[in-house]
């Protein structure tokens, strides 16, 4: 095994069998390169977010026009370490009557949903953590814990707005799992297993492009899992005081925001790795660290596009982003599910350019129901122009009189 | 197939660990001086009146029961998609029936009006 073309478990083997060399059994070594490893990752993401966060703020400052962190260090690189020491130093404040043990454990188990999703990830062909058969069903059922975190959040607070804002957050984000979910059987379906490994194995060619519409909807539904823009419900400050996180300070609330970042580029990798054939590439037979850079090249872009989506539209109404869920997304993806189903099976596999042709014109027709559906949900419930009348310029004519008689 | 849930509980471990260890250490570190002002429960600067237990609206638990109804039969569609290169034809009519009961009960949900956000 050579270094340059596959480092990491060039580095494994080198470690086992120093370790093997001191004379510790086989299943110690183990354990303890799988404690290593999980360190290494989970540290490594936690840290990583600190860089997510300024880039999103550099990116989001040049599509709104500003500027961004400009002030600590090049291009405000450090900015984000200043705000960790900063807020590493906080106070935490811990309001009266709150019920300790969901108040405490939420922030953690915030942050901890989002990381164990980074265990069953497929970095490249050979780098990968644990290789389960139901990595899928992991993803999603861990996606759940998440949304257990909020609820503890809003419930120990013991406050009426961060429990209001827990239920609207919790309501979003369960709506949204049942498009997603429904539409991550098609990538299942046509890899024939759950284990991520195998799904990217199964990528020769992407699955967004046997399954654009399918793609489209988990995008969709990812960003809104994230709460972002324009899902950003869960935290619309304008609407709530602040929704679940109101009374939780320092660290403790630092602590969902990083969960929030992660998230956001934690579901850039799951999407990569579905649909667009996560490490595949031209040459990673030879060379599979190259389908790390693969990878990563892929996330960037995707997370690129959430955020363009983030810093680009306004925000939903909650009905509307409701209505948008249940009377389109779900319809339209039980009914993608069923006609990729049948199509693909009445096409024999070896046919593989009919097949991909006639998924293709399948979709384009999928795509058109979509925009039916748009349209007639827009004709059932049509934009209401709460202003009409032209509002009088403040002339000096028009004023008041008491106001002249001031102004003289 | 053993070792791959040993790493899956190191890591689920090791997750829960580090947040949980930098909110201790952020707690060693900070500042404590609590004043009853400041621990008061936050509600846009006005007193807080009554219980945090309040009335909620229906339409959130409509909404759990409708997602905990399309998520269990969704899961049910998962061993299917998996053996979905091994069934015949006849296998996807099947599901065509089965979703089709699925969404006939949506389609209920929505006539009756659950899926507004009133």
């Amino acid at each position: 095994m050579n270094f340059i073309y596959d480092p990491v478990p060039w580095v494994i083997n080198w470690l086992t069998q120093l370790l093997l060399g001191w004379g510790l059994p086989i299943n110690l070594v183990n354990t303890l390169l799988y404690l290593v490893g999980a360190v290494l990752i989970c540290l490594g993401a936690m840290l990583f977010t600190t860089m997510l966060i300024w880039a999103e703020r550099k990116i989001g400052g040049r599509f709104q026009d500003r500027l961004g962190p400009n002030r600590v260090g090049p291009w405000g690189i450090f900015q984000s370490i200043a705000d960790m020491l900063k807020i590493f130093t906080k106070e935490y404040i811990n309001p009266v009557g709150i019920d300790k043990i969901p108040f405490n454990l939420a922030p953690i188990l915030a942050v901890a949903a989002v990381l164990a999703i980074w265990a069953v990830i497929p970095f490249s062909e050979t780098v990968f953590g644990a290789n389960i058969n139901v990595a899928l069903l992991f993803i999603i059922a861990i996606g759940g814990l998440g949304e257990m975190a909020i609820i503890l959040a809003g419930f120990g607070s013991n406050n009426k707005y961060a429990l209001l804002g827990a239920f609207r957050a919790v309501a979003q984000l369960i709506s949204y799992e049942v498009p997603m979910v429904i539409v991550l059987l098609i990538p299942v379906m046509f890899s024939g297993s759950m284990g991520l490994n195998e799904i990217v194995q199964a990528q020769k060619i992407p699955f967004i492009i046997y399954a654009p519409v399918a793609c489209v909807i988990f995008f969709i539904c990812s960003i809104a899992e994230n709460g972002r823009a324009p899902f950003d419900l869960i935290e619309a400050d304008s609407e709530l005081v602040a929704g679940y996180n109101i009374e939780y300070s320092g660290l403790k609330f630092g602590m969902f925001f990083v969960a929030d970042f992660l998230h956001a580029f934690t579901s850039a990798i799951v999407f990569t790795t579905i649909f667009l054939g996560g490490w595949q590439g031209p040459g990673v037979e030879q060379m599979p660290v190259l389908g790390g850079a693969y990878m990563l090249i892929k996330t960037l872009v995707v997370y690129f596009l959430m955020l363009a989506i983030r810093f680009t539209l306004p925000r939903f109404r909650i009905d509307q982003m409701m209505a948008l869920n249940w009377k389109i997304l779900t319809p339209l993806a039980l009914v993608t599910l069923l006609v990729t189903a049948l199509v693909d099976k009445s096409i024999p596999h070896e046919m593989t350019l009919v097949r991909i042709g006639a998924l293709v014109i399948v979709n384009v027709l999928l795509w058109l129901l979509a925009d039916r559906m748009i349209t007639a949900y827009r004709k059932r419930n049509p934009i209401q122009v709460v202003t009409g009348k032209a509002r009088p310029l403040a002339r000096p004519e028009i004023l008041p009189v008491v106001e002249k008689e001031a102004a003289q | 197939m053993l070792n791959e849930w040993l790493y899956l509980g190191i890591f689920l471990t090791i997750a829960l660990a580090i947040p949980a260890a930098a909110l201790f250490i952020a707690g060693l570190l900070s500042p404590k001086k609590p004043n009853p002002i400041k621990d008061s429960t936050y509600e846009c600067g006005m007193e807080t009146v009554g219980v945090s237990w309040v009335q909620f609206k229906v339409q959130y638990y409509i909404y759990g029961l409708v997602f905990l109804v399309f998520d269990v039969e969704t899961v049910l569609l998962y061993p299917w998609a998996v053996a979905y290169n091994k069934v015949a034809l006849y296998g996807v009519l099947e599901v065509i029936l089965f979703v089709a009961i699925l969404a006939s009960g949506l389609l209920y949900v929505w006539r009756k009006g659950a899926l507004e956000w009133v």
